[in-house]
């Protein structure tokens, strides 16, 4: 097993999800058996291999800092689950 | 007339010769899918509305004079993770069952601007996560060759549209085979451009570095037309290539002769179905009676491709879902306080196969991991690349199964996320690379679709567009009907 109960649980916290007692158990399975597949990868010798992050080159696009045509906070509010005042609710934070 | 088996050109030419309004075309689908839907279930939402009041505003442009495109007053669906103003956008997720975008994707503003008519959403597994339609929140959606058979995924309900006469062509997306292994398993045409050739603006984003809109049709001309139509660069997507866009009909060309074809042997091993390697086999034959120099080509990297792109995707599509936190749309669970609404709302929201890619693409991209799993999976990225650039330098295009098996039946792998990801093994290498591959229909196993896959360099979707318009005009393989539905 390369991930234990316990980390699947910590996984969970990162990720922002709550699991069931029977989730963690299926979870912790079949994470275990994902990650003893993508093992095969440690065949391969990729110490002098550098790291492809993207398919074409990029560059950094950039425009004059003005401002430009966005939505209405009308618009940007009409799928808000709560909003006050022109802003987005969310509960207590601190 | 059978109007919901003809091509877009065929419809398009008939309305021109004003034999068939936009109208009555639209309603013609319109019934079609009242017909069939409750059955084959290709649609989250239809836009019966929207599409008939676009259908009478074409006719009126027809009317007056106005010169209109190709693809005026054809009736289109796209996936629902291609954002339509107005229009729910739910990328079949529970996270996402109220979500009305305040803007079209780029390819919809593409789209309206040709007088396409919109006839609805469709159905795909969930954020684009399966290969089967199985994981969508809704509904499965079945297969129009076979009602037990998967249709394939994750952009399986836009695969079926047209299959099944419900729309004259479709868009969905592709990240590991999205498009092209559901266009193989219900025998209609699907290809996945060059990364960045199609703007990303407005699709819901699954994993970005991998993800590409792309078109299902009937015939090869017709993917010309919608080519010709959604290339071109976006300044708001930062990903999206400046590349000179062709006219793709120029490529439509019915000669092959002396093209060099490779044919990698790593996609004919073993997990290979022997009956739709022997049909692959057949389509080889025929492509060197038409002239073709086909032969074998070492890719060493093949099997490694299936691994990286796991990883890859996970880790991006675990950051691309952090956004889904119940604040700016979509659900929310309320709860005392925000960490537990964060929780609350995304373990509601999300499914058993996207909350399992959040917390693989975590595991991935965590502190202790990340160079073991992510920076690893980067580097055998470069490998599949270098694989793919020696074999372009000998070959024009390269030639493979577009899945190993035809479609499986609903329930086979459901669940088993791992034997799902691999079905998808000939398709995954070519999004690490980003090169364009054409998934093209070649007859029947045991009745169901067996589909070919053409692979081009970066920007030469004209390769892809010259062997299956030879293909097509020469085999009566590339067009399988589905008896059920037609």
């Amino acid at each position: 097993m390369i991930i234990s109960e316990r980390d699947v649980e910590q996984l969970a916290f990162l990720s922002r999800l709550d699991l069931t007692a029977e989730d963690k158990i299926a979870y912790t399975k079949s994470l275990n058996a994902i990650l003893d597949y993508l093992d095969m990868l440690n065949r391969l010798d990729t110490d002098t291999v550098e790291p492809a992050a993207h398919v074409l080159p990029l560059k950094n696009i950039l425009r004059e800092d003005k401002l430009q045509p966005s939505l209405d906070k009308e618009q940007a509010l009409a799928n808000a689950p709560e909003e006050e005042e022109g802003a987005f609710k969310v509960p207590r934070i601190v | 007339m059978q109007l919901h088996t003809l091509s877009v050109h065929q419809l398009s030419e008939l309305m021109e010769r004003k034999e068939l309004s936009s109208e009555e075309l639209t309603r013609a689908y319109l019934d079609q899918i009242s017909q069939v839907e409750d059955e084959i279930r290709a649609f989250v939402t239809v836009t019966e509305d929207i599409a008939l009041a676009q259908a009478r505003a074409v006719d009126g442009k027809r009317a007056r004079g106005q010169e209109l495109s190709p693809l005026a007053g054809i009736p289109v669906a796209v996936s629902d993770n291609i954002c339509t103003e107005g229009v729910k956008t739910t990328c079949a997720s529970a996270m996402l069952d109220n979500f009305i975008p305040p803007y079209d994707a780029a390819v919809a503003v593409r789209l309206k601007r040709a007088d396409a008519v919109l006839m609805g959403k469709c159905n795909m597994d969930e954020f684009g996560m399966g290969a089967s339609t199985e994981t969508s929140a809704f509904f499965c959606t079945k297969n129009p060759f076979d009602p037990a058979a998967v249709p394939g995924g994750a952009s399986g309900g836009a695969a079926v549209a047209v299959a099944a006469g419900e729309a004259a062509f479709t868009l969905g997306s592709d990240t590991g085979g999205d498009i092209r292994q559901p266009a193989a398993f219900c025998g209609v045409i699907g290809l996945k451009p060059t990364y960045g050739f199609v703007s990303r603006t407005g699709l819901i984003s699954c994993a970005s570095s991998l993800d590409q809109i792309g078109p299902f049709t009937r015939d090869m001309t017709d993917l010309a037309l919608i080519l010709n139509t959604i290339c071109g660069h976006d300044a708001a997507d930062s990903t999206s290539v400046s590349e000179n866009v062709p006219d793709f009909k120029k490529s439509l060309v019915n000669d092959i002769k002396g093209l060099r074809i490779g044919l990698p042997k790593e996609f004919f091993g073993t997990g290979t179905d022997p009956r739709v390697a022997a049909k692959v086999q057949e389509a080889v034959c025929k492509l060197e009676e038409l002239g073709a120099i086909c032969e074998e080509v070492a890719m060493p990297h093949t099997e490694y491709a299936l691994p990286a792109h796991y990883i890859i995707s996970s880790a991006e599509a675990s950051s691309n879902l952090a956004r889904y936190d119940g604040v700016r749309y979509g659900l929310r669970v309320e709860a005392e306080d925000v960490l537990s609404m964060f929780r609350k709302t995304r373990s509601q929201g999300f499914g058993a196969e996207v909350k399992r890619r959040i917390m693989l693409g975590t595991h991935a991209l965590s502190t202790g991991n990340y160079n073991d799993y992510y920076v690893k999976a980067l580097k055998v990225r470069t490998l599949v690349k270098q694989d793919f650039a020696r074999a372009f330098e000998k070959f024009d295009c390269l030639l493979t199964p577009a899945s190993l098996a035809t479609a499986f039946k609903t329930g086979e792998k459901a669940g088993d996320s791992l034997a799902m990801y691999q079905s998808s093994a000939c398709t995954t290498p070519v999004n690490l690379v980003g090169v364009p591959a054409l998934s093209l229909p070649f007859g029947l196993v045991d009745g169901l679709p067996v589909g070919l896959q053409v692979i081009a360099r970066h920007f030469e979707e004209g390769t892809l567009l010259r062997v299956g318009y030879t293909l097509e005009q020469n085999t009566d393989q590339t067009r399988p009907k589905p008896g059920l539905f037609l």
